[in-house]
């Protein structure tokens, strides 16, 4: 992901709650494969969301590596059960990291399928949000930016 | 890659300190990690063994002010240094946006040097990126040891295309902040100049 707008950004933030929602989960969280957080929905202000992406964005790296080393197209899924909460982890388009936590209240079946459907969604949009950045007509904050305002910005010392 | 997200007005961008091992890199950090206020700095996250060498990576993510009303994100990353986790430095190049290599000033440790800032251009390379188009500092570390070389000597050795370079000792934070407003301004520079 390179640049996000605020009509995508919507639509994701959409699709993210109803995922929420529908799969009857704890939290969801939408990251991209450098581990920056995109979006999120759910039981959020207890979980330490910059540091999950993460830990995720390199687990997932990690699993990709493998999966290149045994010669497997990438690991799609994988899903990890602790005592209170699971966490059901996909890679969308892939490019993008869709992270589900759960608990007893679900099952791992709903949440497949309400991920699979949330994935489709997902990359719709990302293939608008890529038809989107090739137009070079976007309006980009640096155009607003001076190199001054970037020199400012560490003359603090 | 850097990431800009308009709705959070956000600008994200990911900064990995290269290096051989032992050459100061998760001290750098822990030093950035210290020293800043907690309202702009998230957990460090330090991926290591039990002997305190990093395993995969070392992550903080910091805050360093605004601009035109968007707040700059900055994710530090570091690498491990022995030569057998390869691997795991490549993965955590992916998507880099600036690098700094830290050098081991010590004279006995150039050899190591010059393999990991090798290692460094190869491994860039693996993932479609040149050394001499990216956002790129260099830090001669460890300056306090008696048998650390000459920075002339480093210069030469270490940074022919003669980037932006400082001497540090990252331990008592020497250079620590310069390297790292450095390679962060060179990042929003070339973001600008990518419009
Ligand atoms: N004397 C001295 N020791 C340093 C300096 N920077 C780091 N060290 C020490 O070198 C060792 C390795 O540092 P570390 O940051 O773990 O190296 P890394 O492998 O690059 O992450 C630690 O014992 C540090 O305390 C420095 O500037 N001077
Ligand atoms: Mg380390």
């Amino acid at each position: 992901m390179d640049v996000l707008y605020v009509e995508e950004y919507q639509a994701i933030q959409n699709v993210v709650e109803r995922l929420y929602r529908d799969s009857n989960s704890m939290a969801v969280l939408l990251i991209d494969k450098n581990g920056q957080e995109i979006a999120s929905a759910g039981q959020i202000e207890e979980l330490d969301t910059t540091s999950l992406s993460s830990l995720t964005a390199g687990n997932v790296a990690a699993t990709g590596g493998i999966a290149k080393l045994l010669a497997e197209k990438e690991f799609t899924g994988q899903t990890h059960e602790g005592e209170h909460t699971n966490i059901h982890i996909t890679i969308v388009a892939q490019r993008i990291i869709l992270v589900v936590l759960f608990d007893q209240h679900t099952s791992l079946g709903l949440v497949r399928l309400r991920v699979k459907k949330a994935s489709k969604e997902l990359e719709g949009i990302l293939d608008s949000i890529n038809s989107k950045t090739q137009q070079p007509s976007q309006p980009s904050i640096f155009e607003e930016i001076t190199d001054d305002d970037i020199d400012n910005l560490f003359n603090d010392d | 890659m850097s990431f800009i997200n308009y709705s959070s007005r956000e600008i994200n961008c990911k900064i990995v300190y290269y290096g051989p091992g032992l050459c100061g890199k998760t001290t750098n950090l822990q030093y950035i990690y210290n020293k800043t206020s907690s309202e702009a700095k998230g957990k460090m996250i330090s991926l290591a063994t039990e002997t305190e060498r990093t395993l995969f990576f070392d992550f903080l993510p910091l805050s360093m002010g605004d601009i035109h009303g968007f707040k700059t994100r900055f994710h530090l990353y570091t690498v491990p240094g022995q030569v057998f986790y390869d691997a795991s430095r490549k993965l955590i190049l992916k998507g880099v946006d600036g690098v700094v290599f830290v050098a081991d000033s010590q004279i006995e440790r150039m050899e190591a040097n010059l393999e990991s800032l090798d290692n460094l251009r190869e491994n860039l390379e693996e993932h479609g990126f040149d050394l001499d188009k990216l956002p790129y500092v260099v830090q001669y570390n460890k300056q306090d040891l008696p048998n650390a070389a000459p920075i002339e000597e480093l210069k030469n050795l270490l940074n022919p295309t003669n980037v932006p370079d400082y001497p540090a000792i990252a331990t008592t934070g020497e250079g620590v902040f310069q390297t790292l407003k450095a390679v962060a301004k060179l990042v929003l520079l070339e973001l600008k100049k990518k419009r």
